[in-house]
């Protein structure tokens, strides 16, 4: 059905259609309307049977969602930032025992400095965290791609994450399409565990293992994702046949097939991107985007696909390495492994930024001239950053950095709260 | 005079005299139905407290609830001792998670069988005194506050054994442990320092409370069995103690236990909705001195110059317990 909604208001229709038995809230901006919406569903009896668990941190959310889903429950949370990091040996745990839980990440800055804007550090953390993460371009895709994503969790055994931008996503009204009851049943059979405690079948998880099988658990996790290479387009196209929608494939391509500049991304600046690439071909100039649906496990195939013909590939990352630089232009360039082409980094939208099509328009001109510094941070004010070196350089207490660049900046913090 | 009562040289304790007594008032662990729910073949040490604590609780959690019991274990001693893969000593359901998460997975554990219908299979989290004051104390809280349908049994062995040896909040004023060295000016544990957790959990007002000690295993089983009886969130603090770290004679481990209660530094308690409801009295009360001397994490108060000032104290919370738990009283 046709509906105006808010992101969240969205995912958790989307959660709640899924029929999840154990939910475990805890509040961290900008997630917390995705919990607060199922929170209501539960107590209207329109998500039943439902534990809708209130606990005292992300780090018992997890847990309690891990104990949950050990006794055989459909189990969902949902957090962002520092919520996503303060849960993050419960996170590594999760996958490591491999339980099926599914959780959406509003992605949003990690301080210090504390930011409560969108960008993708928290979840880009954890990417090696042995969870499946899947990266939403749109609401739409972010329904959708819930409702794969608790199929794809437990035909697999391995746990979720759906990634969505926080406030571009989350806090945006749009229109969507909330599926029916009877198609997501049809489409998500009952959970069935692979492992479950049962006083009629004891049996112990969780054992201490050594160097003698330490190993061999471990490559099979990295098994298990890389079945998901195909598993997860299996269940796309099926999702595709009953919902008339493609939105859980690995990737996703606009109009790349003849671009000698594809730009790659992860969720909604995607978007954003789009409507650039339309711009630039009216121009005459042959470029594309490729989205990143599937971050974990990453489609090395299914990228260099893409991306061969390319003369050039600018990777706009909304989170990057310090200290190293593009962490998803790292893929790319194994992807690409052997071919000379260019590979961009362009660090974007970072604490919040607004990525604008100016911005991004005046960005690809440069790459299509080859003229792009290896990595760039998009409309950096590299003024603020001299000064603030500068103060380095001539005080040896030059305060603490962040409140000095807003100082020089005359930021008011206070308008920002 | 044509027979005599017969008569138990330990009134009371139910540590002896079991073959004596009827069959329904025997011990569980006495009885041919005991699940040895922690089963032989684990790694622990020789005379640990917490291997024998474990055992009985769970076995009188077993046969309380018909058998119908899910585990949640912290990372610890229990831990490491009875699971190392491909091997486990539980025969009951069992799950090992993180260290400081234990009650949280408890919490999941009791949401899911309720949600499944499944409320008859009964949740018990457990860990040592490590991930239950210090590591896992917010999630611990946290499951108390929500009255969460689950038993923690805590088995405090007063420090960080599994990693070595190190102080933990539940480490008692004095000890030496690694990383408080019996040197300096000093030496051991700061005095005035740690936390008594059974008194925290009475004050979320959880529908149960007890401690208990190895010395007293029929007491173990009848709080045990106490305790699945009731719905809610409980709590159960076991003192076990422990050979290695505490530097006593494996065969020591009950008379340690024993000694800890009859000094009255460990108080055994019931509370009911955060209000002690009983304790079990001081029989032939003894010196702390009595308890510290056998181990070796106190001999630094005991050599050439007695260190009054730790024994003073420690004795003075013996007798703030006796009154404040009324463990001399009929």
């Amino acid at each position: 059905m046709l509906k105006q909604l808010e992101g969240s208001r969205a995912v958790a229709e989307a959660v709640a259609l899924c029929r999840p038995e154990v939910v475990c809230a805890y509040p961290i901006t900008p997630q917390t309307h995705i919990v607060e919406a199922v929170g209501e569903m539960v107590r209207e009896g329109t998500l039943s049977p439902c534990e809708f668990i209130n606990v005292e941190s992300e780090f018992s959310a997890l847990s309690v969602a891990i104990g949950a889903s050990a006794a055989g429950a459909r189990t969902y949370t949902a957090t962002a930032s520092q919520g996503l990091l303060f849960m993050a040996e419960a996170v590594f745990n999760a996958s490591g025992m491999g339980f099926p839980i599914v959780m959406t990440v509003a992605n949003r800055a990690i301080g210090a400095p504390i930011n409560i804007w969108n960008d993708q550090g928290d979840s880009m953390a954890m990417r090696d965290s042995g969870w499946l993460q899947i990266y939403a371009t749109s609401n739409q895709e972010a329904v959708d791609l819930h409702i794969i994503a608790f199929r794809l969790a437990e035909e697999i055994s391995l746990p979720v994450m759906v990634c969505m931008d926080g406030f571009v996503l989350t806090h945006a009204y749009e229109r969507v399409d909330i599926p029916e009851q009877a198609e997501v049943d049809a489409y998500l059979p009952p959970f069935e565990p692979r492992q479950i405690l049962d006083p009629a079948e004891p049996v112990t998880m969780g054992a201490m293992v050594g160097p003698e099988a330490f190993t061999e658990v471990r490559y099979l996790a990295h098994i298990k994702q890389m079945q998901a290479l195909e598993l997860l387009p299996k269940l796309a196209r099926e999702f595709e046949a009953r919902f008339g929608r493609d939105s859980g494939c690995l990737i996703q391509r606009y109009r790349t097939e003849d671009a000698k500049t594809i730009v790659v991304a992860l969720g909604s600046v995607v978007g954003t991107l789009q409507e650039v690439i339309d711009t630039l071909r009216n121009e005459g100039h042959a470029v594309g985007v490729l989205a990143i649906r599937a971050f974990r496990p990453f489609p090395l195939a299914e990228v260099h696909d893409a991306l061969m013909h390319a003369e050039r590939v600018v990777v706009v990352e909304r989170a990057f390495a310090i200290g190293q630089g593009g962490i998803v232009a790292d893929s790319i360039r194994k992807a690409l492994q052997g071919r000379p082409a260019p590979i961009y980094t362009v660090v974007a939208g970072l604490g919040g930024r607004p990525i604008t099509q100016a911005s991004l328009n005046a960005m690809l001109h440069q790459a299509m001239d080859d003229a792009l510094p290896s990595v760039t941070f998009l409309d950096l004010q590299t003024d603020v950053v001299e000064r603030a070196l500068e103060r380095e350089r001539s005080h040896r207490r030059s305060g603490p950095v962040a409140e000095g660049v807003l100082k020089d900046l005359g930021v008011k913090a206070m308008q920002y709260v | 005079m044509s027979h005599q009562e017969v008569k138990f040289y330990q009134t009371g304790t139910f540590t002896v005299g079991n073959r004596l007594l009827d069959p329904e008032q025997r011990s569980v662990q006495s009885t041919e139905e005991r699940t040895n729910a922690l089963n032989s073949g684990h790694r622990a040490c020789q005379g640990c407290g917490e291997a024998l604590g474990a055992r009985y609780a769970m076995d009188a959690a077993m046969a309380a609830t018909n058998g119908q019991i899910v585990i949640a274990n912290a990372t610890g001693c229990l831990e490491v001792f009875s699971t190392p893969y491909p091997e486990t000593a539980w025969q009951v359901p069992w799950v090992h998670s993180l260290f400081g998460n234990a009650a949280a997975v408890g919490a999941g554990l009791a949401a899911a069988m309720r949600v499944k219908g499944k409320s008859d299979v009964r949740v018990i989290a457990q860990g040592g005194d490590g991930s239950t004051a210090d590591i896992g104390f917010g999630p611990l809280s946290g499951m108390f506050e929500r009255n969460d349908d689950v038993l923690f049994i805590c088995y405090d062995n007063q420090g960080y054994m599994n990693t070595g040896v190190q102080r933990s909040s539940a480490t008692l004023p004095a000890a030496r442990t690694s990383t408080t060295a019996a040197v300096g000016k000093r030496p051991g544990h700061q005095l005035g320092m740690g936390k008594f957790v059974p008194e925290i959990a009475m004050a979320h007002h959880i529908p149960y409370v007890a401690t208990a000690t190895v010395a007293d295993l029929r007491d173990i089983e009848a709080k045990v069995t106490t305790a699945m009886s009731l719905r809610g969130a409980r709590y159960i603090h076991i003192l076990v103690p422990c050979p290695l770290g505490w530097g006593s004679a494996s065969h020591d481990t009950v008379r340690l236990a024993r000694m800890a209660k009859e000094s009255g530094l460990f108080p055994v308690f019931e509370a009911r909705d955060g209000e002690v409801t009983d304790s079990l009295k001081i029989r032939h009360q003894v010196p702390v001195e009595e308890f510290l001397k056998p181990q070796k994490r106190f001999a630094h108060l005991f050599g050439k110059q007695r260190d009054e000032e730790a024994i003073g104290f420690l004795q003075a919370r013996a007798e703030r317990n006796i009154r404040k738990y009324h463990l001399l009283e009929a």
